[in-house]
């Protein structure tokens, strides 16, 4: 098999050294990338908190125990209740939290949970629960965590309805990153039609595109967003609400992407094997897509993982000031207009979780998208 | 450069013409027009049927039943020849008298903010260039990571706890309240300068984490050259070679982006103006919004977006002056 005609045997580094060459020879420009990513330790970090985010999100009705409207209304505004295993009457194996009774304060005649250090609620996990559907599909009864015999645990507490943090976190987290999928999956549709006309038959089409494209950018994205979130009639259901927005998000997310897929093209456009194509009788659309594109595909993935925080941060932002998402839609943003003022830092500070959630989710992209662009630069150093 | 200059100019005058049809569009765009709000909001309560005709009337009278071209040229052009922008809704005045006062103090705060981001970003930047891969620049980067990754509402929040339990007082706001309405004074103008300096960072932040990180990697890549060294071998000292060779290229990068940075700020603007109880464009802007009063809305639109404009042309003439290459060859 190999090629050697050194009669002497193999030693085993040596057959090792070769087939590591080999391989390296023979790997494809994607194998290349991803041996030069998983060098990069913190984009690995990065990528693996994001699966972790996205499975949450993904089984949510799995992971949290409550549904994101469900109010406890024994337990309003109560602080995050961290399972333990010792208390003052001594350790148990089972994590448990302490029981709370409600008791209402004698100032504001409000009722307010409070901790009995006396009872003890045992954690099980795996445990049955109302019927829900998994990503509103498979039915599933059980749930990944909770007390024992109906009592509910707030891992995170509850907002000034009694709703779990933990819970509506995990359905909002959900909704954010599909709004961000969603939202440059539309860019990325928009960026290559642009792009590629604009690239491909330059001249005239190519400069009344890029008059457009210099609108586009120069008007100021969140109050532009803010206006056609505004636009949107006040009965519309959430879900009506919810594709609205990634449509909105989407439709003015594509100039940076479609500049760069048009310089990209022009850069290629009077190369050979373009001309023979033409002459082969390709038509425009068969020659972007099969012959130019995937000569720049990995920058285009690096550009979209890029253009995630944005999207992100956008959907926030509007839902923040209340012109995003509306309940019952729960998303990042939703929950943190909850926390719009000094008051609520002081009294309830778990309303902010969320927010811990979206400069992680943001870090991380922007952490892997640096990744891919130094593993899917050929010159790179760690070739 | 006289042909460069009159480029430049046509180009902006193009875009600005699109960006009205843009703003145009987007008034026009929510449900319902004024007809129907002023109606409901003048005889709801009264007891009075209001029927079809009415509306019509009202229609008629406020001139919203032209075709919507005719629409665009009125409103165009009131602004353009007379600098009316037209009926405010929403407070029953005119949008110019709302705004008036408000846009000296969005422009006097973006002008604060981008002080603030050029006098913290280039000397930091330059210094992360000079000392690469020590404890500084390594902190710079998750800096900058974070610029872009904390939203500035939430910074804004921590900002006010922290101000807040530090100084005692309120920050919130671009005035005290006994200053808010009285006419302009040193101690107005003084209330407002202790007032200002926190939206002014608050919006500064991401676009100092990013200009940071510009600097640094131009600085990076000048600082290699053949002429730093040549400089060096000559017996320059180094502070006045850092300055005159890389520094003084580590600059363009900068000036070729002010646009950008107005861009980014005005975009934050909305959101911080919101959290921080600023009163100036930002939040008349989100207020108009939420009212759906469309023509105050517009009008603010179309302002910041001009300003933005405006800065790209300058920050296109800066950068021909700064930078030879530019001026000759275009």
């Amino acid at each position: 098999m190999s090629a050697t005609e050194d009669p002497r045997p193999e030693t085993r580094t040596e057959r090792r050294e070769r087939e590591r060459r080999e391989r390296y020879y023979a790997a494809s420009q994607w194998t290349l990338i991803w041996w030069r990513f998983r060098r990069h330790r913190a984009a690995m970090v990065a990528a693996a908190i994001l699966g972790l985010m996205m499975f949450l999100g993904i089984f949510a009705e799995f992971f949290a125990p409550y549904g994101p409207t469900d109010r406890d209304r024994t337990y309003v505004s109560g602080p995050p209740q961290l399972p333990m295993f010792c208390d003052h009457n001594g350790c148990s194996l089972r994590p448990f939290v302490h029981g709370t009774s409600t008791v209402r304060d004698p100032v504001t005649l409000r009722a307010v949970a409070r901790p009995d250090p006396e009872t003890r609620r045992y954690v099980h996990f795996f445990v049955p629960a109302e019927p829900t559907k998994l990503m509103g599909l498979i039915p599933s009864q059980t749930r990944f965590f909770g007390l024992e015999d109906g009592e509910k645990l707030h891992l995170w507490g509850t907002d000034t309805l009694g709703r779990d943090v933990f819970s509506r976190t995990l359905f909002a987290t959900r909704t954010s990153l599909s709004i961000g999928v969603l939202g440059v999956l539309i860019s990325f549709v928009l960026a290559l039609t642009i792009g590629g006309v604009a690239g491909y038959f330059g001249g005239l089409i190519d400069s009344a595109i890029q008059r457009v494209t210099e609108v586009v950018r120069v008007i100021p994205i969140i109050p532009l967003y803010m206006g056609l979130a505004a636009a949107m009639p006040k009965e519309w259901s959430s879900t009506q609400v919810y594709f609205a927005m990634t449509l909105i998000l989407g439709l003015f997310g594509w100039p940076t992407l479609a500049r760069r897929i048009r310089s990209q093209l022009l850069s290629i456009r009077g190369e050979d094997y373009v001309l023979a194509a033409e002459l082969a009788g390709a038509r425009p659309g068969r020659i972007i897509a099969n012959h130019m594109l995937p000569s720049f595909t990995s920058f285009i993935i690096v550009d979209l993982v890029i253009s995630f925080p944005y999207m992100i941060l956008s959907e926030t932002a509007l839902s923040f000031v209340g012109l995003g998402l509306r309940p019952p839609a729960v998303s990042w943003g939703v929950m943190l207009q909850q926390a719009q003022s000094i008051q609520v830092i002081e009294q309830a500070p778990w309303l902010f979780i969320p927010a811990g959630f979206v400069v992680i989710a943001v870090l991380a992209f922007t952490v892997v998208g640096d990744g891919l662009r130094d593993a899917a630069d050929p010159y790179g150093q760690s070739g | 450069m006289l042909r460069f200059l009159t480029e430049r100019a046509i180009g902006m005058a193009v875009t600005l013409f699109l960006v009205s049809i843009m703003v145009f569009v987007i008034m026009e765009l929510p449900p319902g027009d004024y007809a129907d709000r002023y109606a409901f909001r003048k005889y709801s309560g009264t007891g009075l049927t209001i029927t079809e005709a009415d509306v019509a009337a009202i229609r008629a009278e406020l001139g919203l039943d032209k075709a919507a071209i005719l629409r665009y040229f009125d409103w165009i052009g009131g602004i353009i020849l007379r600098g009316d922008f037209g009926q405010a809704y929403a407070f029953e005045t005119s949008v110019n008298s709302i705004i008036g006062e408000k846009a000296w103090l969005t422009l006097g705060l973006l002008l604060v903010t981008l002080i603030i981001t050029y006098v913290v970003s280039i000397p930091i930047g330059i210094f992360a260039a000079v000392r690469r891969g020590s404890a500084v620049d390594y902190g710079l980067t998750v800096f900058s990571y974070l610029g872009l990754a904390l939203p500035n509402f939430l910074l804004a929040l921590v900002l006010l706890y922290f101000a807040n339990s530090w100084f005692g007082a309120a920050v919130g706001g671009l005035f005290s309240a006994e200053y808010a309405d009285a006419p302009w004074s040193l101690a107005k103008f003084w209330d407002l300068v202790k007032h200002m300096w926190l939206p002014a960072f608050v919006l500064a932040w991401s676009a100092m984490a990013y200009q940071i990180q510009t600097v640094r990697a131009t600085m990076s890549d000048e600082i290699g050259k053949l002429s730093v060294t040549a400089a060096r071998a000559r017996g320059v000292p180094e502070g006045r070679l850092l300055l005159k060779y890389p520094a003084r290229l580590a600059i363009n990068p900068i000036a070729s982006t002010i646009g950008f940075d107005v861009n980014r700020i005005f975009s934050e603007l909305p959101i911080v103006a919101a959290v921080l109880g600023l009163t100036e464009l930002g939040d008349l802007l989100l207020k108009s919004f939420l009212d759906l009063d469309m023509n105050v809305a517009g009008a603010i639109l179309l302002l910041l977006t001009v300003v933005i404009v405006v800065m790209n042309f300058l920050s296109d003439l800066l950068l021909a002056w700064l930078d030879p290459r530019i001026r000759l060859g275009g």
